[in-house]
């Protein structure tokens, strides 16, 4: 049987994918940028990336399937595989599969103002949304993002998010832990959402970050205006097949690889709020 | 094999226990490996058989919360016993499968699948719940957007030889599940064994033209009004003999969504030993988890699948910890995963009400009590979850 192009037909077998080139973000951080011919995902999706003999594990797409440009990942090494993968060097291979799950829903929000809000390594599958929503910038109202981070070593992308600054974004930054350079703002991502300039009752809002940092800003922005059918996270949890069967990304009624991982936060604001779901 | 609903129709026919040592010899003439009950070690177990004799014939079970024991029966019963301690999941959804394996090559390495060759198999005396339970697993498995092909492979070969249950077991509560104890759908040929002094026959309806093609090689004589009477008989008796019941089965999803923070939880918890247990013999539970290997020369890996369970920590662990640390969560989530979210996730229960949790669980905990008692406080703890 012909292999489809998604893989259903052999969900399991990883294809060959190549390490092009490699960058450093952070201290702990590393982008790789792909050879993975005609694999991509839509900003939103994640592929399993499998280190040889150590594991597979999820990451999401930080590039823009749109723009003309290789396959992005940017991995943060925490363990065993992200730090094998994060390792890699030009030329090393390595599987994936995918692109698996949701897409951010760029084209419900075209025609309003866009609110992204990250926290930590949720950056990393908000900056393909970012980077189409800049190469269609006229589809949208204001576009403002709102990044929390750790410290200021701990910026990610830090000149393109510069970049962004230049193109007609408004960029707030905050960190929770400020060094002697930093002129910047210092605390919880939620108090820029009060600072940033959009039009509520049109606005769509992506949140990325820690679960609890989630839960936080989307509530806060509701009490900002926006529509909670209109806010849409990116949920995590543990995930071995990505493709519906192992059971293992269940939060409640959703499977996060199959229903999220981009999620709508009125569909799962009740699930928020109960502990150890 | 065919998913028409069998009546008590015209081409029901009764066979004795010679007919069903044909059945079998037919099955195995045919190219199938027969798995079926057998007596070992103190249970009645689903394996490989060759015929007849390996039949539990005479033999019963006596289940209770977390208690199993092999007893005599007063007759020479083939099939007199209820639901076995593994249940054919074993055989389509496997306990340990290798997905692939991965060779070092000059420029990186390669995968190919390895797969393994699907046996043909005959499933013999599978009960209404199994049937539903393989009808879910079905779904799970490969009813959505990503069939697993090993599952789909094993699965499509199977005959399966069906048996209303003549007994009820302690634990059973199918009637209250809709799903027993008279199959329905999913079989090929369907058995009733009718005793009654020196009678020993065997009603038996067709599922599938191959299970018509099968009972027209076999001795037999056309089933009359009153062996058909005297199949529903058996099955009446059994529905009537059920141990338990789940309480309200249709609320029993919303029930348990808007009682998630219910002190129940919690209370049970005290009494779970987290042994997966309930997981392992559960027809429909059907988590995974992988393991991946290197060989010690570094050349070779390989990806393992096997069998995992929500009450393991490892399950839910993502970096910095488990999301389900607690008992109380991870029983939870196991049964509100059989009762409710399988519905959302699956459009079906996850729980066929075979009773097996219930018998198998060391400390005997009974989900139908568990839910009743929830049931019975509505709302304590506040009505937290989705409405
Ligand atoms: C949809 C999704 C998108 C993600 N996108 C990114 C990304 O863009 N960049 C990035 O650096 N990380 C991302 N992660 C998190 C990343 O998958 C984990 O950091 C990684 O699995 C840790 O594996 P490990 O073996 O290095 O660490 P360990 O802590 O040793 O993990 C052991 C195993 O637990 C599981 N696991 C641990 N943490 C997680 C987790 N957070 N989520 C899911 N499974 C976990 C994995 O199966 C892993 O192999 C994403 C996770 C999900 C679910
Ligand atoms: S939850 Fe218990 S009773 Fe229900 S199908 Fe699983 S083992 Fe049987
Ligand atoms: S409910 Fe019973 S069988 Fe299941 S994990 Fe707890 S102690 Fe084990």
């Amino acid at each position: 049987m012909a292999a489809r192009a998604d893989g259903a037909s052999a969900p399991f077998l990883p294809r060959i994918a190549r390490v092009r080139s490699r960058r450093r973000e952070t201290h702990d951080t590393w982008s790789l940028a792909l050879d993975a011919a005609g694999m991509a995902g839509e900003p939103g999706q994640f592929n399993m990336l499998y280190a040889f003999g150590i594991g597979e594990i999820p990451v999401s797409v930080s590039s823009d399937a749109a723009a003309t440009g290789p396959l992005v990942h940017t991995i943060r090494a925490v363990g065993a595989v992200s730090e094998a993968l994060a390792a890699l060097r030009p030329g090393a291979a390595l599987g994936l599969r995918g692109p698996f799950g949701t897409t951010w829903p760029l084209a419900e929000a075209a025609g309003g103002d866009l609110v992204i809000v990250a926290g930590g390594l949720g950056l990393a599958p908000l900056r393909g949304a970012i980077r189409r929503a800049l190469a269609e910038r006229g589809r949208y109202g204001r576009i403002a993002v709102l990044y929390g981070t750790r410290s200021p070593a701990d910026i990610l992308y830090r000149s393109e998010v510069e970049r962004w600054r230049r193109l007609d974004v408004e960029v707030a930054v905050t960190v929770d832990h400020a060094d002697q350079r930093w002129h910047g703002n210092v605390g919880v991502v939620t108090k820029l959402i009060g600072r940033a300039g959009f039009a509520a009752a049109h606005a769509t809002a992506f949140v990325c970050g820690p679960e609890i940092m989630m839960r936080f800003t989307a509530s806060a922005l509701e009490a900002a205006g926006i529509a909670p059918a209109r806010i849409h996270l990116s949920l995590e949890r543990n995930m071995k097949c990505a493709v519906g069967q192992c059971g293992r990304c269940q939060f409640g009624g959703s499977l996060i690889c199959r229903d999220g991982a981009v999620m709508r936060y009125d569909r799962v604001r009740p699930l928020l709020t109960i502990r150890e779901l | 094999m065919a998913e028409r609903e069998a009546e008590h129709s015209d081409d029901a026919a009764v066979i004795n226990r010679a007919g069903v040592a044909a059945l079998l010899q037919a099955l195995v003439d045919s190219g199938h490996h027969l798995v079926g009950p057998t007596v070992r070690d103190g249970a009645i177990i689903y394996t490989d058989i060759t015929g007849l004799t390996d039949l539990p014939q005479g033999w019963t079970d006596r289940q209770a919360g977390g208690s199993y024991r092999l007893e005599r029966r007063g007759d020479a019963a083939l099939f007199g016993y209820a639901a076995t301690p593994q249940s054919w999941k074993r055989f389509l959804h496997l306990p340990t499968v290798r997905l692939w394996r991965a060779e070092r090559t000059d420029d990186g390495f390669a995968i190919s699948e390895a797969p393994e060759p699907a046996r043909k198999i005959a499933l013999i005396a599978a009960r209404a719940c199994d049937l539903q339970a393989i009808a879910i697993q079905d779904r799970v498995l490969q009813g959505g957007r990503y069939p697993d092909p090993g599952y789909a492979a094993r699965r499509r070969d199977i005959f399966v030889v069906a048996v209303n249950c003549g007994s009820a077991g302690g634990t059973c509560f199918c009637v209250s599940m809709q799903t027993g104890p008279r199959v329905r759908s999913g079989f090929d040929l369907a058995l009733t064994e009718l005793i009654d002094g020196d009678r020993h026959e065997f009603l038996v309806e067709v599922g599938s033209p191959g299970g018509a093609a099968l009972l027209a090689q076999l001795p037999r004589r056309r089933a009359g009004g009153d062996d058909v009477a005297a199949a529903a008989a058996v099955v009446a008796r059994t529905a009537a003999a059920m141990g338990r019941a789940m309480p309200r089965p249709a609320d029993v999803p919303a029930l348990l969504r808007r009682n998630l923070e219910h002190p129940r939880w919690e209370a049970v918890a005290d009494r779970c030993l987290s042994c997966a247990n309930c997981t392992m013999v559960c027809p429909t539970c059907f988590c995974t988890s992988v393991e991946d290997t290197i060989s010690l020369d570094g050349r070779t890996a390989e990806r393992v699948q096997r069998w995992d369970s929500c009450f393991t920590m490892d399950f839910s662990h993502v970096h910095g910890g488990s999301v389900r640390a607690s008992p109380r969560s991870r029983y939870r989530q196991w049964m509100t995963h059989k009762l409710s979210t399988w519905w959302e996730q699956f459009g079906t229960s996850g729980c066929v009400g075979c009773g097996r949790c219930i018998t198998w669980c060391p400390v005997g905990i009974d989900i139908t009590e568990e839910v009743a008692a929830i049931a019975a406080s509505d709302g304590a703890g506040g009505a937290r979850g989705t409405p």
